[in-house]
Order: C-alpha cells, then sequence, then structure tokens
C-alpha cells in the first residue's frame, strides 16, 4: 500500500520537493497539499519583476492545476492546517477537515518580522512576501504618491525599485549604514546607493523607526530624529521569521526554525521539514538555492535510501532590479587567513573584490559587472583551488589562465584603443605625442593630449605607455606628491575630483579614485572627511571614525590620555560668573590643573574621558560652549583692550575679535586657525603671526594673514587696508574660505601661502570684488550648519564606559 | 598553567565599525577593536612607544595609530610597523552571536609572566 503524505505549505519548497520525490518515485506516495494561500504554486523569487511590471502573475507560476492533477495530487488552497495530532497521526484544517498521514512534511515558510512600533496596525501597511502584497501595492501606485520602504535589504530594494517604476515617489529608510550589509561591503553599498538615488529612489541610511502616524490608515511614518516621511503606502521588508508556530504547538523541537538533521527530519520521526521555517546546523536560511538543496536531500533521503543529507549552504544573491548588476557569494568578513584581490574601475561603475583563504576562494562581491557571478559561485562552492589562476581570475573566466606582463595587455591595443575616456584620447594619439614632443612623464602627456588629466583612472595605462615608448629611459613620475601611500592622486586631485564626480562619502571617493586599500589609512581617512565636509555643508554626514581622537572627544587628548577641556571666551573676554563656573568644575572633577593659555583661555588639564561630558554639562549651564582647542578649526581671537580702555587705542579692537570670534566660530579648517586684532600699531595682540590678522589705526584697519608662530615662525603678509568693521568681516570670512577651499590637509595657512602666493590670495580676495563676496557667501552657507557646539552631542557612544571585568 | 575562562565583555554593536572601546580585565586596560571588514582584536591598550591609549587612535586595514605619536600598530602582527619597533599584547577575543568574549584565562597567565 502507497504511503500517505501529507505537506503544509503550497510553496517553493513544499512543491519542490514533492517534485523531488516524485521524479525518484513516481507511485510511491499518496500525496496531499495544504495552503494558505487560494492559488496553485508560484515563484516567489520572481514576485519583484511584477511589481516591476516585469512580469504577470501568470509568467511566474510554477506549477498549474494540471501539475496537480496529473501527479494525482490532491491540492487544498485556501484552507490552512491548525492542529496537527501526533499520536492520531492526523492534521486538520481551519474548516475542520481532518486528514490522515504516514509521513508528515513541514513546509511552512516564514514570515515578515513586522516592526512593534506604535501604529503597526494602520491600513497601508504591508509586507513583500505574497500575490496580495505586490496587488495592494499596484493598487497604492494608482492613486498615492508617496512610498516608504522599511528595510534596504534585498528584498526592500527590490519593492523600493517597483515602486519607483510605477511612478511613486520612495523613500527607503534602512538601520545600517550601508544599503544591504548582510551581502555587500560598504563599497559595493555606497555605489548600489548611489545608483538607486540616481533613478529617483530617496535612501535614508542608519534611521530608526519610531512610529506610523494616521488615522485608520498611514499617512507618514516619523523617525526617532523626529522626520516625518509622507506615505500612502509602507512597505515592511525587515527580515523574516520562520513560520514555527505548528511545529511548536505539536511539540517538535523548535529553536529560530524547527530543527531537523541532514535527512531533514524534525524530532518526530514520521515528521519532516523544508525550507525557510527550518533550522539546520543552527543556520536558518532566507533564500531559494538552499531550499533547492533541502528538497533534493528530502526526496534522496526518503524514496532512495541515500543518505548523503543536507549539508548546508553557501549562499549567493543577485539584486533583481534591472541594470543594476549586484552579485555576492560565500564569506565576505576578513580573518588571519584571509586576502582581498579588488579591481575598481571607475568609468565602467565596476567593483570587484574576490576573498581568497589559501588556494580557495572564500567570497566574491561583484557590482556593476556580475557576469562572472556563476564562475566565481561554482569555484567556492567546488572548493577548487585557484592557486593557477589567482593572477588573472579577478578579471573573469575568459581571462584568467592567460597571464600575461601588464605592459603586454597595453602593447596589445591597436592604435585606436581609447585609453582615456573623459578625454578620448586613443593610444596612437598619446604614444604620437610622446615621440614628437619628446615627453618623458605624466604631466608631459597631460599637457599635451590631456589623457588621465580628468578623472585620473587611466593613469596606469598611460604610465605603460611612457615605460613601453621610452623603455629603460622612463622613470615613474616624481611629480607631486600622492595625498597618502593608498593613492597616487594628490590632495588637488582628489578635490577636484569630489567636486567633479559629486563624490559624497568616503567609501565613493576610494571607489572612484582607486584606493589600494579597503578603508584608508589614519592619514587620509581625516582628509577625505574634511574635503567631503568642505565641499557639501549640510549634506555630508561627519564621519566619526575618520577624525582624529582630539575631534571625536572634543578635548586635546594629553600624555597620559587624559583630555584638556578649553571653554570659548569670546575675543579673550570673560566675567565673574563663567569664572565660578569654571573654579567650580576644577573643584568637583578634581581636575589637576589650570592653566591660562598662549591664545587668552583658560586650560583645565587632566580631565577623564568619561568625566567629559559632565564637565560640559556644567559649563553649558554656564553659558559657555566648546572652545574647539583641540580641532583642525579656528581656534582663538586674541585682542587687546583697544580704545575702550587703552589710551593709545585707535579702534574698539575687542568688540571687533569678538564679531570675529562670533562669525567664524564652529568652522572646520584645513588646519588650526587663529585670528588676532591690535588695536594699535604696537600690536598687544602679536597680530602679525597669526592666521588672520587685524592691525588698527587710525583711518582704518589693517588686514595680515599668514603667519605663525610654531616651529618655524612666519610673520604675516600684507593683504590690504579697510575701512570699516564690516569690511574686516567681509574679508575675514572670504580669506577663511579660500584657504578652506585650497589648503591641503594639515597645512597652516603659512605654508598654503608660500605655495600658492599672496597674488593668488589678493586677485581673488582684495582685487574681485564678486570673488569676495563669492567667497564670503559659500563660508556664511557652510557656517549655518557647522556653528553647532559640539558639547551639546553628549549621548554619543564616544564616551560609553563598558564594564568592568 | 590556568584554563581557559571566556567572559562576555560587551555586544559587538557597542563598539564601532573602524573604532574600538576599552575594557578593564582584571585589572589590565584592553582595547577592544572592531575594523572595517568587522574583524575584533583585543590588545593590551598600551602603545609599547610611549604607553599612548590605542584604543582612541584611528582604525584602519588592520591597523590603528597612536593617538599620542602615530605610531601604527599592526592589529594582526601585534607589533608596530616599520620604521617603529616594538611588541603589544594581543588576547584571545571571539564572537558568539553578537557577543564579544575575551579570555580572562589568558590576561592571567599573560599578567603572570
Amino acid at each position: 500500500m502507497r504511503r500517505k503524505l501529507v505537506v503544509i505549505g503550497n510553496g517553493m519548497a513544499g512543491c519542490r520537493a514533492v517534485e523531488e520525490l516524485l521524479a525518484r518515485a513516481p507511485d510511491g506516495f499518496d500525496i496531499a497539499i495544504f495552503g494558505a494561500e487560494p492559488r496553485v504554486n508560484y515563484n516567489r523569487i520572481m514576485l519583484s519583476p511584477v511589481l516591476a511590471g516585469e512580469k504577470t502573475y501568470e509568467d511566474i507560476v510554477i506549477n498549474g492545476r494540471d501539475w496537480y492533477e496529473g501527479n494525482g495530487i490532491t491540492l487544498h488552497a485556501g484552507d490552512p492546517i491548525v492542529t496537527v495530532d501526533r499520536a492520531g497521526r492526523t492534521v486538520t484544517t481551519a474548516s475542520g477537515h481532518v486528514e490522515r498521514y504516514d509521513l508528515l512534511l513541514l513546509a511552512t515558510g516564514s514570515s515578515p518580522f513586522i516592526l512593534p512600533v506604535p501604529g503597526k496596525d494602520l491600513a497601508g501597511i504591508v509586507t513583500f512576501r505574497d500575490m496580495d502584497d505586490v496587488e495592494m501595492m499596484l493598487a497604492a501606485a494608482r492613486t498615492g504618491r508617496h512610498a516608504v520602504v522599511i528595510g534596504g535589504g534585498l528584498l526592500g530594494l527590490e519593492a523600493a525599485n517597483g515602486l519607483n517604476l510605477n511612478g511613486m515617489a520612495v523613500t527607503v529608510i534602512h538601520l545600517a549604514d550601508t544599503l544591504m550589509e548582510r551581502q555587500l561591503d560598504e563599497a559595493a553599498g555606497v555605489l548600489l546607493q548611489k545608483e538607486l538615488e540616481g533613478r529617483g529612489v530617496r535612501i535614508l541610511t542608519g534611521a530608526h523607526t519610531e512610529r506610523y502616524l494616521g488615522d485608520g490608515r498611514v499617512r507618514a511614518v516619523r523617525l526617532k530624529d523626529g522626520t516625518e516621511i509622507p506615505a500612502d503606502i509602507v512597505v515592511v521588508a525587515a527580515g523574516i521569521r520562520p513560520n514555527v508556530a505548528l511545529a511548536r504547538a505539536a511539540g517538535l523541537t523548535v529553536e529560530r526554525g524547527i530543527v531537523v538533521d541532514d535527512l531533514m527530519h524534525s524530532s518526530d520521526p514520521a515528521i519532516f521539514a523544508v525550507g525557510e521555517c527550518v533550522e539546520h546546523r543552527g543556520v536558518t536560511y532566507g533564500l531559494v538555492a538552499p531550499l533547492w538543496e533541502m528538497c533534493r536531500a528530502f526526496a534522496a533521503g526518503l524514496a532512495a535510501g541515500d543518505t548523503a543529507g543536507y549539508q548546508g549552504s553557501i549562499l549567493s544573491t543577485r539584486l533583481k532590479v534591472t541594470g543594476v548588476d549586484v552579485f555576492s557569494a560565500g564569506d565576505f568578513s576578513a580573518g588571519p587567513d584571509k586576502e582581498d584581490i579588488v579591481l575598481r574601475d571607475a568609468r565602467r561603475g565596476v567593483y570587484k573584490r574576490l576573498i581568497v583563504s589559501g588556494d580557495r576562494l572564500a567570497g566574491a562581491i561583484l557590482y556593476g559587472d556580475a557576469r562572472d557571478g556563476a564562475w566565481y559561485f561554482q569555484l567556492l562552492k567546488d572548493g577548487a583551488s585557484i592557486a593557477d589562476i589567482r593572477d588573472t581570475m579577478i578579471f573573469g573566466q575568459s581571462l584568467a589562465g592567460a597571464a600575461m606582463q601588464p605592459t603586454d595587455a597595453v602593447a596589445a591595443l591597436p592604435d585606436d584603443a581609447e585609453i582615456c575616456g573623459c578625454n578620448g584620447v586613443s593610444k596612437g594619439v598619446i604614444t604620437a605625442a610622446i615621440t614628437e614632443h619628446g615627453l618623458t612623464d605624466l604631466a608631459g602627456v597631460r599637457a599635451h593630449t590631456k589623457a588621465s588629466g580628468s578623472c585620473g583612472s587611466c593613469t596606469g595605462l598611460v604610465e605603460q605607455l611612457l615605460a613601453l615608448s621610452l623603455g629603460e629611459d622612463y622613470e615613474a613620475a616624481t611629480g607631486p606628491k600622492p595625498l597618502c601611500p593608498c593613492t597616487d592622486k594628490t590632495h588637488d586631485d582628489v578635490r577636484r575630483l569630489i567636486i567633479a564626480h559629486e563624490l559624497r562619502a568616503i567609501p565613493d571617493v576610494m571607489q572612484h579614485l582607486g584606493w589600494t586599500t579597503p578603508d584608508g589609512c589614519a592619514a587620509c581617512r581625516p582628509a577625505l572627511n574634511y574635503y567631503l565636509l568642505c565641499a557639501w555643508p549640510g549634506v555630508y554626514r561627519d564621519d566619526r571614525q575618520s577624525r582624529f581622537i582630539n575631534e571625536r572627544a572634543h578635548g586635546n587628548i594629553q600624555k597620559d590620555g587624559t583630555f584638556s577641556v578649553v571653554p570659548r571666551m569670546w575675543g579673550g573676554v570673560t566675567n565673574p560668573r563663567e569664572l565660578r563656573a569654571i573654579a567650580d568644575v576644577a573643584e568637583e572633577f578634581a581636575i589637576p590643573a589650570v592653566k591660562v593659555t598662549g591664545g587668552q583661555r583658560i586650560d583645565l588639564l587632566g580631565v577623564k574621558k568619561e568625566d567629559l561630558p559632565a564637565v560640559w554639562d556644567r559649563l553649558n549651564a554656564a553659558g559657555m560652549v566648546s572652545g574647539h582647542a583641540y580641532g583642525k578649526a579656528l581656534r582663538t581671537v586674541k585682542t587687546c583692550v583697544g580704545s575702550q580702555w587703552c589710551r593709545f587705542g585707535t579702534q574698539d579692537s575687542t568688540s571687533l575679535g569678538i564679531a570675529l570670534e562670533r562669525m567664524a566660530w564652529g568652522s572646520w579648517m584645513p588646519h588650526k586657525f587663529k585670528m588676532a586684532v591690535s588695536g594699535c600699531p604696537r600690536n598687544c595682540a602679536e597680530a602679525t603671526i597669526k592666521d588672520f590678522g587685524v592691525v588698527c589705526v587710525d583711518s582704518g584697519f589693517e588686514l595680515h594673514v599668514g603667519g605663525n608662530g610654531g616651529m618655524k615662525v612666519r610673520a604675516t603678509d600684507f593683504l590690504a587696508r579697510v575701512e570699516t568693521e564690516t569690511q574686516v568681516l567681509e574679508y575675514a570670512a572670504a580669506f577663511i574660505q579660500l584657504y578652506r577651499e585650497t589648503g591641503h590637509y594639515l597645512e597652516r595657512t603659512a605654508p598654503w601661502l608660500e605655495r600658492l602666493g599672496i597674488a593668488f590670495v589678493k586677485a581673488r580676495i582684495v582685487e574681485d570684488a564678486a570673488a569676495r563676496q563669492a567667497y564670503r557667501e559659500r563660508f556664511l552657507l557652510s557656517q549655518t550648519v557647522m556653528q553647532r557646539d559640539p558639547w551639546q552631542e553628549r549621548d554619543t557612544a564616544e564616551f560609553k564606559q563598558l564594564e568592568t571585568v | 598553567m590556568t584554563t581557559e575562562n571566556w567572559i562576555a565583555v560587551c555586544g559587538l554593536d557597542d563598539i564601532p565599525r573602524l573604532g574600538a572601546r576599552r575594557v578593564m580585565l582584571s585589572g589590565i586596560p584592553v582595547a577592544l577593536f572592531r575594523t572595517g571588514a568587522d574583524r575584533l582584536f583585543a590588545i593590551e591598550d598600551r602603545c609599547p612607544h610611549k604607553g599612548g591609549p590605542l584604543s582612541q587612535g584611528i582604525v584602519h586595514g588592520n591597523a590603528v595609530a597612536c593617538p599620542l605619536h602615530n605610531w601604527v600598530i599592526d592589529l594582526e602582527a601585534a607589533e608596530a610597523r616599520a620604521p617603529d619597533r616594538g611588541c603589544v599584547r594581543r588576547l584571545p577575543v571571539r564572537l558568539e552571536g553578537g557577543t564579544v568574549l575575551l579570555d580572562a584565562g589568558a590576561v592571567l597567565v599573560q599578567a603572570a609572566e
């Protein structure tokens, strides 16, 4: 007699298991399938193309009614099983139908994780799991305008893309800092974000959903930071949970999923489980490939007595968004025995990273060109040795194995092959220019042909052409020094290209400009952070981990690891209330040293890091803010007492100093920046060794720039004489912005001025009134977002103490 | 001689990516580093140069730059990168679920040596 097999779940796993079984034992079982959805079996992973309008429901049906009938399978669609009686070996449906079984297969799948936030039961909040969800989304797109997708993983992004194609304004809210962080590294995640943003999808990373707003029907989503995003529909794609309620009620062993062995047995030998509802060797899966492998192991074991069983899966994913090529497989976490092979091609928008462990491939991330995904995945699954193809495998299957010298490839190119895509320069033009003009270096080629002068991604090729043409005469360029060993780009190149290519994040810069390290070094990261901050005020999000500790802790680290705290004293002026607060805080926290600084401020030295937030709190309460005495920023404006008190004073230097400080505080600079205002030419405030110094005279104000004390004293150059305080402020703002925009990171105004010359500065700040206005306006615009007291941001993790153990 | 004694010190999320946290373990300051690729390293929080708190430095690749004088310490090799020379103590650390565990046993052994 044929054994009775009851399958709970008419989804992809349940039906695939039955197909595998029928292939091995066509007449072995009497089969009944119970499904909760009133439909035949369809391909759930193709819901994205249905939403995007690229496929219809009919296109994605796997097994139509005829398949069930032809194989003698009874389908109970739309009547879910509610109880399992293991002792009596029966199942009961919601409608009361009872079915006996010899063997039971659980393929109950998973359910979307619902965020437990207020308003979660409002109408218009859907998941992206089945055809009903897709139909609701399509209906919303016909009447509404705004869609919010919660979750920037695979499914969420596919939903966002689909809704976007349906004409909705879509915002993706993602908790992590980069998209698809489980499948992609940061570099690929940022590229993907940029691509989707280019398509009009708004993406908020590091965003926490606080609640849904609406009356009966959802109207908006509110984030923890208070942002409200209008929403006619909300799609929640924040992960899945295995459906285990039925199994748990039946008394089977359940952890995160239904626990199974290699042959897919649950803790009851008569009951099997496959798909997203199971937990195998401690792992649950949410992708389709493992499910196929489980079904194969289940059927082979049951029908053919094959005990090889399921061994767990190596995963690969591919994003189903037309025109976006993303592939990820295996393990991309680093490890002591792991090595990276990275290829970046900015012009083609390609990023490939292979993770190698010994002679084996351990993982692969492909962005922009995923043609070789299947090949890499096969190498990965087979555990094949890659020793022979390691040098070339990053270029893909077609090139791997054909090992070549780097110059061989360039030599083999025809003369009309394009070398520089930005300027359309061919190999022939470059080699002709080298011979004709006797060029010997990169700068010469750039000057004569423009090749490699724009994005710079072809620099290596141009150098190889030089090497080919000149043979041993060619030595690699000895031109301007690169920013750091992670790149061949200079500071100026990097700043120019950040603007030209609208690069808005550090990984973005590293990708486009071909950084050779995964996350830079302690020299380039703070520089890039500053350059981005300066280029995109209010848009760029400051990267704390790329700042030196002083700028993270808003204090100057001392040799014993403690910090100094310097409150701002505008123009060096204080009062009894501030002094009392400083005295109180020094006593309360047993601060060992209190000293007056060279810049007319009071320094509290030896403050423990964990005390910093409380110290600031007390000083804030007395009306004081951070003095930025630790930062590459405006430090101090030193003043003398001026005409208000001094018998020689010609102008009110103190008030002018305060006005300058009020205007410029909070601004990040390439290096520290100091100002001073002296009330007469006796120059008591030492204005002529400051970055920007003012010396008051009877007829107005002399402006001096580019001075510093320090290891190499440099007196200022004279910039201009102006008549009013308003003009002083105007010139100061413009000068600071010129320095901010053209200074190299960690270059003070003194070497900067020697590099560019005072004529360069005068031409922009003194002689061209329109340029001066433009610099000033850019500075003031930047200040609208920069002038935040860093002491106010106290709830950051930086100061959170770990418990002592 | 002592046996392994794994102690939970924090969650992975308590350490920022490309960042570090300091924890006191049996009286010894330990810097826990999390790299850009989510690798964890535990190193005694003391630069071999002038004793600077490495936990406060900028993390890049598998290295950290000391905040005092910019020595670059290779976390994997547990020593300073050329041209500087000096070793640091690396301690056993592992991740279980989202929890970071340190081997207090190893700390005691090394402290006794």
